[in-house]
C-alpha cells in the first residue's frame, strides 16, 4: 500500500527538523507552509526565477523543483539561517547600503545565491557574478546595483 | 502520486516494471517537477533513482568515464580529469539552465526527457557515449542516438531506466566541443546545437569524426556523412565546407518563434564549423 503521508527527518539551518508531507508537496510548499520559513518564496514555480533559491547539501538549488520528501536525510539552508539575531551577513548590508532592492521579492533569493558564490569563488569578476546569478531574476533593480553589492561584499568578506 | 527512492537498481527496476505505465523517473527533477506541476503529466508512480549508488558517481572505466544518470551537472562540471577528457561534452551539460538548475539537472534526465533542443545529447552522440539500460531482461548497452524517438519520446521499454552513460577511452589528439545558438548569452533553449568530435594522426590529418545536430529535427541527430566529409582530410576551409554542406542537408527543422526553418538550416552550418574549429584547436594542443 503506496504512503499516503511521508514522514521526512531533515536539518534546516543547522536545527533538526522532522515533517509530515505528500508526495507531490515540494520543498518550497513545506518551507514556506508547514515550517512558516517564508523568506523564500514563490515567483514562477517553475525554476526560471530562482526566488525559491536554498541551499541543499550545500548546493544551490531551487526548492520549487525539489520534492519534500527528497530532503529526508539531507540538509537545507534558507535565507532565515543567513543573519546571526540582528547581525546580519555582509551580503544583507552590502545590499541595504547599495539600495539593491525595490519591492524585495526576488531578494532573499538572490542573497542565498550570492552566498553560495562567494563561498566558491571569494574573487569574482564582473562578469562571473551577473553569470552565477542569471537565474535569479529581479523586475525591479535592472540588476546593477545588486552585482555592485555583491562585488563590494566580496572585497569585505576577503579583506574582513 | 507514489513516491518510491529505491536504494538498488533491481529495485528501480521491480518497481518500475509492477507500476503504471505513466510511472516516470525522478533524477534531478529539472523537467520532472515542472510537468508534474503544471498538470501536463500526473503520473500514480515517481521513482527517485538518486539513492542509487550506480546513477550518482563517476567512475574511471577501460580508460573512458562512467557517469551516474542522476549526476548534477555541478559534479560534472568540477571533475577536472573528465573536463580535460571531453570538454565539448561538460560545456553541453554546463549550458544548461541557471547555477540553481545546475545543483540538480542531469544528463540521463536531459536525454530521457527527450527535448529536440536538449544541449547535452548532440554532445553525447558526437562523443560515441553509450547508455547502460536496466529493465526487467537485465541490463543491456545501447548508443545515445538510440534513445530518443521524438518529442518526449524515448526507445525505452517499460520497467527500463538509463542508469549511467559511457564515453570510451580517448586516442591520442582527441578532442570534442560543443555549440549552441541562442538568441541571448544565458538561460535560453537552442536554436540550433552542434556538436564535433575529432581524432587527428600527429601528421595532423583527421582520422575519426562525429559530427552531431540538435533543434534541427524532432531529436538530435547524428549526421555521418558531415563525419565522412572530414575524415581523411587536413580539416582546410573546402573540408570544413563540404562539412558544413552534409550539416545542411540533414536538416529538416521547426519552424517556430525562436528560428525559421531557412534560418535553423544555415545557422547548423555555421554552428558546426565553429565547434568543429574548436575541436581541432583542442586537438591541436595536446
Amino acid at each position: 500500500m503506496p504512503k499516503s503521508k511521508f514522514h521526512v527527518v531533515t536539518t534546516v539551518n543547522g536545527d533538526s527538523v522532522e515533517f509530515l508531507c505528500e508526495p507531490q508537496q515540494t520543498l518550497l510548499d513545506v518551507l514556506r507552509d508547514e515550517l512558516h520559513l517564508t523568506g523564500s518564496k514563490e515567483g514562477c514555480g517553475s525554476g526560471d526565477c530562482g526566488a525559491c533559491s536554498v541551499m541543499l547539501d550545500g548546493r544551490l538549488v531551487c526548492a520549487c523543483l525539489v520534492l519534500a520528501v527528497e530532503a529526508n536525510g539531507h540538509s537545507v539552508e534558507t535565507i532565515e539561517g543567513m543573519a546571526h539575531g540582528d547581525d546580519l551577513h555582509p551580503l544583507q548590508r552590502k545590499f541595504l547600503e547599495h539600495s539593491a532592492l525595490q519591492c524585495g521579492v526576488c531578494i532573499p533569493g538572490f542573497l542565498v545565491a550570492a552566498k553560495a558564490l562567494l563561498e566558491k569563488h571569494p574573487d569574482p569578476t564582473e562578469t562571473e557574478v551577473r553569470y552565477w546569478l542569471a537565474g535569479n531574476l529581479c523586475r525591479c533593480t535592472g540588476y546593477d546595483k545588486i552585482v555592485r553589492a555583491v562585488l563590494d561584499a566580496a572585497v569585505e568578506m576577503r579583506t574582513g | 502520486m507514489q513516491y518510491e527512492s529505491p536504494q538498488s537498481v533491481d529495485s528501480a527496476v521491480s518497481l518500475l516494471a509492477a507500476g503504471a505505465d505513466d510511472a516516470r523517473v525522478l533524477a534531478g527533477g529539472t523537467d520532472l517537477l515542472v510537468q508534474l506541476r503544471a498538470g501536463m503529466i500526473e503520473p500514480a508512480l515517481v521513482v527517485d533513482i538518486k539513492n542509487i549508488r550506480e546513477t550518482r558517481e563517476i567512475a574511471r572505466e577501460d580508460g573512458g568515464f562512467r557517469i551516474g544518470a542522476a549526476v548534477s551537472g555541478a559534479e560534472i562540471g568540477e571533475h577536472a580529469a573528465l573536463k580535460e577528457a571531453w570538454p565539448g561534452v561538460v560545456e553541453a551539460v554546463e549550458l544548461i539552465g541557471s547555477t540553481q538548475i545546475q545543483g540538480r539537472a542531469s544528463m540521463g534526465g536531459n536525454l530521457c526527457n527527450a527535448s529536440p533542443a536538449a544541449d547535452t545529447v548532440p554532445a553525447l552522440i558526437a562523443a560515441g557515449a553509450v547508455c547502460r539500460i536496466a529493465g526487467p531482461g537485465g541490463q543491456r548497452d545501447e548508443a545515445v542516438e538510440s534513445i530518443c524517438t521524438g518529442p518526449g519520446r524515448t526507445s525505452l521499454a517499460k520497467g527500463e531506466f538509463v542508469v549511467s552513460l559511457y564515453l570510451p577511452a580517448r586516442p591520442p589528439r582527441s578532442a570534442d566541443a560543443y555549440l549552441r545558438f541562442i538568441p541571448r548569452t544565458e538561460m535560453d533553449i537552442a536554436v540550433v546545437g552542434a556538436g564535433v568530435n575529432l581524432t587527428l594522426e600527429a601528421s595532423g590529418e583527421c582520422s575519426a569524426a562525429r559530427v552531431a545536430l540538435g533543434a534541427v529535427a524532432p531529436t538530435a541527430i547524428l549526421v555521418p556523412e558531415a563525419g565522412e566529409a572530414l575524415v581523411g582530410s587536413m580539416l582546410n576551409e573546402p573540408d570544413l565546407e563540404r562539412m558544413a554542406a552534409a550539416v545542411r542537408a540533414a536538416c529538416h527543422p521547426i519552424d517556430d518563434k525562436r528560428g525559421t526553418v531557412e534560418y535553423r538550416v544555415k545557422v547548423a552550418g555555421v554552428m558546426a564549423r565553429r565547434a568543429c574549429g574548436i575541436a581541432l584547436d583542442r586537438a591541436r594542443s595536446q
